[in-house]
């Protein structure tokens, strides 16, 4: 082969290699789009119909073809928060308990252990949830709570293991691995001359986590709470099983309800009616979007912690 | 002074107490679950439920052999159809882009569809693949999971092409091997074992997954090897059984609980030894 020609197949081989793998980096982006694209149309009908008013209604009536979203973003709100309530806490204690406290030996394992969790199936949680938590909440918890707390709204109800806190607290579990590793990961940027002139004017273990670690780490948490709502948000199959699946909207937690994600598991295949589908398509496009934004926050928040 | 001093180490020890409390909390619900489901799943699982179809509500016996088959099936076409695009993405990335805007604005997007809901990639392979199709089919449960599976699959891949040093891919280049040669014999080589524990990872998420199946692949209790036709999974069995007011039906969903979970806890730990494993040479 002479140069001249063994150069074009270079140039050529290089220029579909380069060519392809372009294309399916493209992809993502086109995907992407696409996904917004065909919801939308298909959401189009239930958009007409209900303008507005789709998310501000509390009907969600499938005989009487009145569709409105407000219980299931209701549920869906409420029990994130009541997630990231009970995960943010536990989740920062265990990157506190990773970065500062275990000894090297423990580090490894008690890490794997809480990324265990995160590969654990949502529908596992799902069904541990209501075939095991929900009957011990029902029985002892939820009594407790309601005995001692039932003057607060939030807390007055009936003690049915199943609703927005069963669902929030399953959630919590499955989203501690999220926040903790992202927590940990920014924990480990603090640098060590900082912490140690901490300790070098006498601070305790705890004055320098509280004093130097915490404000140094503090939009990184922030993100990575961010990240877990976004994860709370979109979770479908855990949700569906513990949160009664009843499209009301109760200021009790104790009380079932629906959410976004839940609505869509279990109406989606018996919706018989094209207005019907189109608004549970509706309600995902929605749910695309509100997830979209939230997790492209919480990107930008970790970001400058990214190891280079 | 000295009750000052005292305060002070007291609170660092509650706080620290609470720290470890936590990792205890985390512990304490990982083997909670494991064991139930080790527990509860093991006496589902004897021959008939590799082997046999599903039974009907109340009748003895009866298996899952067809939604084993069924999410082997899946995750296997999505794994060919996503694990390529994926890596080729993430060679653009990683070989080609690096700094470019295109490259940042797929890393990012990636990064979102990472963690976003996956069942909204149901209803959009719905909307695409079943409508016009006229049904549920096992191709449109692949490929749900296909398109969960590519950002999973091109950001690892970049991560890992990403360790090959640059001096290697300069001492290719400068024996005069052209660049694509260049990534496919010695980048990928350096990399493979890095990739083959990203694409193990994706492969265990993806086999998990029931939202996205739902309304693509749906269900069936027959055996079905057509992509056209429904087809079951282990996963939305769960569901469905779990849902059901039978008792026999509820052990057969514990009994898939554990294969499922055990597969993917196996890969998990797999993966995590074959990745240390690269760093110590």
């Amino acid at each position: 082969m002479n140069t001249e020609s063994r150069e074009a197949a270079t140039s050529s081989g290089d220029r579909i290699f380069k060519g392809v793998s372009y294309f399916f980096a493209i992809s993502v982006m086109c995907l992407m789009g696409l996904v917004v694209l065909v919801l939308f149309k298909e959401s189009l009908p239930s958009i007409q119909k209900f303008g507005l008013g789709f998310i501000t209604s509390t009907s969600w009536d499938p005989v009487a073809l009145e569709f409105g979203a407000l219980p299931a973003i209701y549920g869906t709100v409420v029990t994130s928060i009541i997630a990231i309530v009970i995960a943010l806490p536990i989740s920062i204690g265990i990157a506190i308990f990773l970065t500062e406290m275990a000894p090297t030996s423990l580090k490894g394992p008690i890490g794997v252990a809480i990324e265990l969790l995160a590969s654990i199936p949502s529908i596992i949680y799902g069904m541990w949830g209501l075939f095991i938590l929900s009957p011990l909440l029902g029985d002892y918890v939820e009594p407790f709570i309601i005995d001692h707390f039932g003057f607060i709204p939030l807390f007055d109800g009936a003690p049915l293991g199943i609703g927005m806190l069963p669902a929030g607290f399953i959630l919590a579990i499955m989203i501690i691995p999220f926040i903790s590793s992202v927590s940990r990961d920014v924990f480990l940027m603090v640098p060590s001359i900082l912490k140690e002139s901490g300790y070098g004017v006498g601070a305790t273990k705890w004055e320098v986590i509280r004093r130097v670690v915490l404000p140094f780490a503090r939009s990184g948490i922030v993100g990575a709470v961010i990240l877990g709502l976004g994860r709370a948000l979109g979770e479908t199959m855990a949700v569906t099983f513990m949160i009664g699946n009843s499209p009301d909207i109760s200021l009790s937690l104790l009380d079932p309800a629906t959410s976004i994600s839940a609505t869509l598991a279990n109406e989606f295949t018996e919706a018989d009616h094209p207005l019907y589908l189109s608004s549970i398509v509706e309600l995902g496009l929605m749910l695309f979007i509100i997830t979209f934004v939230v997790l492209a926050i919480a990107k930008l928040m970790t970001r400058r912690y990214e190891k280079r | 002074m000295n009750l000052h001093y005292l305060r002070r180490k007291l609170v660092n020890y509650v706080a620290l107490g609470i720290s470890l409390l936590s990792a205890v909390f985390g512990i304490v619900f990982l083997c909670w679950i494991l064991k139930d489901v080790l527990v509860l799943g093991l006496p589902a699982l004897n021959t008939s439920f590799f082997t046999e179809l599903p039974a009907p509500p109340g009748m003895e016996g009866g298996g899952v052999a067809n939604a084993i088959v069924g999410t082997i099936m899946i995750t296997v076409i999505a794994t060919v159809v996503g694990v390529p695009a994926g890596i080729l993405a993430g060679t653009y990335l990683s070989e080609f882009g690096r700094k470019s805007r295109v490259a940042s604005a797929v890393r990012f997007l990636s990064d979102i569809l990472v963690s976003a809901p996956s069942i909204v990639v149901g209803i959009f392979v719905y909307a695409l693949l079943v409508g016009p199709m006229g049904g549920f089919s096992l191709l449109a449960g692949s490929l749900a999971l296909a398109i969960i599976m590519l950002p999973v699959v091109i950001r690892t891949s970049e991560e890992m092409l990403k360790l090959v040093p640059d001096s290697t891919r300069e001492a290719a280049l400068a024996l005069g091997a052209p660049q694509w040669r260049v990534t496919v014999q010695v980048v990928y080589r350096g990399a493979l074992r890095g990739m083959v524990t990203g694409v193990m990872l994706a492969v265990a998420r993806v086999s998990g997954e029931t939202a996205p199946l739902l309304f693509t692949s749906f269900n069936n209790t027959f055996w079905n090897f057509s992509l056209t036709e429904p087809t079951a999974s282990l996963t939305v069995t769960i569901f469905n059984y779990a849902m059901a007011p039978y008792e026999e039906w509820h052990s057969i969903a514990w009994g898939a609980a554990l294969l499922i979970t055990a597969m993917l806890l196996v890969v998990t730990l797999l993966a995590r030894f074959f990745a240390r494993g690269r760093s110590t040479g």
